[in-house]
């Protein structure tokens, strides 16, 4: 067994993973030698047409042969259905033993229970929610779930650690010579950007649209140079299930309770000037304290510089008002956001690498002034937990979360003391996806906890005069005496999941559960 | 003397809000044991809040219970249950008889002597919910030293009137100024009852800009995203408390040179007006000391 920076016992060499490099520290790993790269295609005028018509076509074009490595992207979220057909058609035709890469799933993919089952999918190298990540908590995938970053992701793919042998890429929109775009037909998911990457270093590249255009098209977000295949689907994907119809503010009192403290953290910090570049996620309290800020901003008469991440229709509400300069979106979560990103040249598509890679010559999250994410459990140390719950099940991605709280100079985590009886607030988090170094403050609807290595910040909000603050001990001490002391979760020895750092070294592992 | 701008309802079963409930930053809570309550939950409610209670988290909040009313069989447990763990007072609904106050005043002082609180600590704020408990406000507001606020009902009382709620709230006017007017002539607060459109937060503010301007000191509260707005209705503009500032130091400083009349902005003040500028210091939660 080998012990990483923060304390977590690993072993040496994990089945299905391989050697484990320990975490180190949020920065200190240096990459050395070259990117990797894509197998070399030469493509004359003798071929201007790249359309298949069928997915069973395409992936015998690819090449594609069990053991390999398939990727895919989550854009279309809960409306997906690209992966499910992909996968259906890779079982009956016999190709087996694959190794899933997306770069995230969701409920709908419970479909893929029965080819995990079957042998077709026998790793997933990606985040595994709701069902699959119960079957995989129960022990019934043979080789760990790695998860990685958005971040951590394109850093292993630009990096060699993982070679995507078949990239299998939904596109709303497409040409026939292969040039994607994801506005322009009913399956609209505005930002490509999760698939750039896998597009520029897959092997071979597979597209599926249900808007097949003349060539060429506009707004292109993945360009023909890395396009081999275009396929031709009745439906890529249920509307309803990509994008939601709209982004509404939170009315749970104690969701802006937390959002009001937060905002007042925010405001009462060195960064709250004009220019200030700003991420939160769409979920209740982040979307509760983008409104607070927004309205402080307005009473204050400050311009920000730029929103970024996954973008909403309130973002882009902040760019037509002026409040931002540019919105740099890696994944448009709803439909103003996919009419903003058609549409304003202000508002950027960029790729998961530029968004959040720490192994590049600069990604976005560097330039992010305050970021506000969620957590399922925070410790002494500010180690946040958002992959596994209260139960000991890994059921949640990672996300952005490492990213942007390694980028951003005040990272805020907003969560309640308890969910119901279950105490978010504890001694020792029972996994680690993002280690408290990188974490500023936390906000509860107790108010705001300051991590002490942050003098300056405790100083600013003390001065700033309104904003509650609250010890960690005495917020630890708070959910000690309303819950009492919790059962240990049991597990087996095995395990089932392994955590990324966003550079390659590992944070914690996950162990199957006692059945 | 104490805010009352705001006071906030929380279920008496319901121990989630029961222990966040004064997070919100409302000026007081009310534990509710009466209509919120199911009765075959009454037992249940009472051990929850006098756990509640021995906690004591509710930080700066005036911390009283809604009890069952007089004519139940309930209210004497009621207050068995919750007066010895620490509440500034009980809240009576459906107050019609000026004799039940004095009853309860015995009962109360009973139970102080046993769990050894000062007498006649426990306050008793009054709703008074029909038409004959409006008509006895001031007897009732009067009835014994522990009163300490009146508040007139909403949906009870427009029944017991044979009307019924209206937008404009036009049915409430009346009694509003009955209360309004026996709560000032007694010494007590005037507190207003709840708006109960909680998703309307302009008509929220219209009432409470209403009921402020009749002379009502807060309003009860059963959504804590009502408090900023009501609040922000009763607390005082910075031109405003700048101005009480500058009278109060007028009167202070005509006090000691021993003039009597007073001069602020080269306008003669007389004592109404100093009163009210104390009175809006005292709604900003400044201090007389801090104006010196």
């Amino acid at each position: 067994m080998i012990t990483n920076a923060l304390g977590r016992k690993l072993p040496e060499e994990i089945p299905g993973y391989g050697k484990v490099r320990p975490y180190e520290g949020w920065n200190l790993r240096k990459p050395e030698g070259h990117r990797d790269g894509p197998r070399i295609r030469a493509t004359f005028n003798d071929r201007t047409d790249k359309v298949l018509p069928d997915i069973k076509t395409a992936i015998k074009a690819s090449g594609l042969q069990s053991g390999m490595v398939i990727s895919f992207h989550h854009h279309l979220r809960n409306g997906d259905y690209v992966v499910n057909a992909v996968l259906d058609a890779c079982a009956e035709m016999g190709i087996n033993n694959l190794t899933l890469f997306p770069t995230a799933l969701f409920g709908v993919h419970k479909h893929l229970i029965q080819h995990i089952k079957s042998g077709v999918i026998t790793k997933i190298w990606g985040s595994v929610n709701g069902p699959i990540g119960q079957l995989v908590s129960e022990g019934g995938m043979e080789y760990p779930a790695i998860l990685r970053s958005h971040g951590g992701r394109p850093r292993a793919v630009t990096s060699g650690d993982v070679h995507i042998d078949v990239a299998f890429i939904a596109s709303p929109t497409a040409d026939r010579y292969g040039n994607l775009s994801g506005v322009g037909s009913r399956s609209s998911c505005g930002s490509l950007g999760y698939a750039h990457t896998d597009a520029l270093y897959a092997d071979v590249v597979v597209a599926l649209t249900d808007n097949l255009q003349p060539y060429p098209i506009a707004n292109i977000g993945i360009s023909q140079l890395n396009v081999d295949f275009v396929v031709d689907m009745e439906s890529i994907g249920d509307p309803a299930g990509i994008v939601s119809g709209t982004t509404q503010v939170t009315r749970d009192p104690l969701r802006l309770l937390i959002a009001n403290h937060a905002a007042k953290l925010i405001e009462a910090s060195p960064y709250f000037h004009d220019g200030i570049s700003f991420q939160t996620g769409a979920g209740g309290i982040s979307l509760a304290v983008a409104k607070f800020v927004r309205d402080a901003m307005r009473e204050r008469k400050i311009k920000g510089s730029f929103g970024l991440g996954g973008i909403t229709g309130f973002f882009v509400d902040m760019l037509k008002e002026g409040l931002f300069e540019r919105l740099m979106d890696v994944q448009s979560f709803d439909l103003d956001a996919v009419r903003s990103i058609a549409e304003n040249p202000n508002h950027v598509e960029i790729s998961a690498d530029w968004y959040a890679n720490p192994w590049n010559a600069g990604c976005a999250v560097n330039m992010l002034d305050v970021v506000v994410l969620g957590a399922t459990e925070i410790d002494r140390n500010f180690n946040v937990n958002v992959n596994t719950e209260a139960t000991g099940a890994l059921l949640h991605g990672i996300g952005g979360h490492q990213d942007t709280a390694s980028g951003a100079k005040l990272t805020v985590i907003t969560q309640p003391l308890l969910r119901g009886r279950i105490p978010c607030v504890v001694d020792n988090v029972y996994s680690v996806t993002t280690p408290g170094e990188v974490v500023d403050a936390l906000v509860t609807e107790y108010g705001v906890t300051i991590n002490p290595k942050r003098g300056d910040l405790m100083d600013a909000a003390k001065e700033a005069g309104d904003v509650p603050l609250i010890s960690m001990e005495e917020l630890v001490e708070k959910a000690h005496a309303l819950t009492g002391p919790m059962d240990p979760v049991e597990v087996e020895d095995r395990i089932i999941g392994v955590i990324e750092w966003r550079d390659g070294t590992v944070l914690d592992v996950v162990r199957q559960l006692k059945g | 003397m104490r805010l009352r701008r705001t006071k906030l309802y929380l279920p008496g079963n319901n121990p989630n809000m029961l222990l966040r409930g004064h997070l919100f930053g409302s000026d007081g809570v009310i534990l509710d044991l009466e209509d919120a309550v199911a009765l075959s939950e009454k037992d249940t409610a009472r051990i929850l809040i006098q756990q509640v209670l021995k906690r004591g988290e509710f930080g700066e909040c005036e911390v009283t219970v809604r009890i069952n009313g007089m004519d139940t069989d309930l209210w004497r447990q009621d207050i068995e249950a919750v007066v010895p763990f620490g509440v500034h007072g009980v809240r009576v609904p459906k107050v019609e008889n000026p004799g039940d106050m004095q009853l309860l005043d015995e009962a109360l002082s009973e139970i102080e002597d046993k769990a050894g609180i000062a007498q006649g600590s426990t306050l008793i704020f009054c709703l008074l919910e029909t038409a004959l408990g409006i008509h006895r406000a001031y007897d009732i507001a009067s009835s014994t030293k522990r009163i300490a606020g009146i508040c007139p009902g909403g949906e009870d009382l427009t029944a017991d009137l044979h009307t019924s709620r209206s937008d404009s709230g036009v049915e409430l006017v009346g009694p509003r100024r009955m209360v309004v007017l026996a709560a000032h002539a007694a010494g007590v607060c005037a507190l207003d009852t709840v708006f109960s459109r909680i998703t309307d937060e302009e008509g929220l503010r219209e009432e409470t800009e209403f009921v402020k301007q009749l002379g009502f000191e807060g309003k009860s509260v059963i959504h804590p995203n009502q408090i900023p707005i009501i609040h922000s209705v009763f607390t005082p503009t910075e031109k405003e408390i700048d101005k009480a500032k500058r009278i109060v130091a007028a009167a202070k400083d005509a006090a000691k040179r021993g003039l009597g009349a007073v001069q602020v902005d080269g306008k003669m003040v007389d004592r109404p007006v100093v009163k009210r500028a104390e009175f809006t210091l005292q709604r900003a939660g400044i201090t007389q000391e801090e104006v010196q």
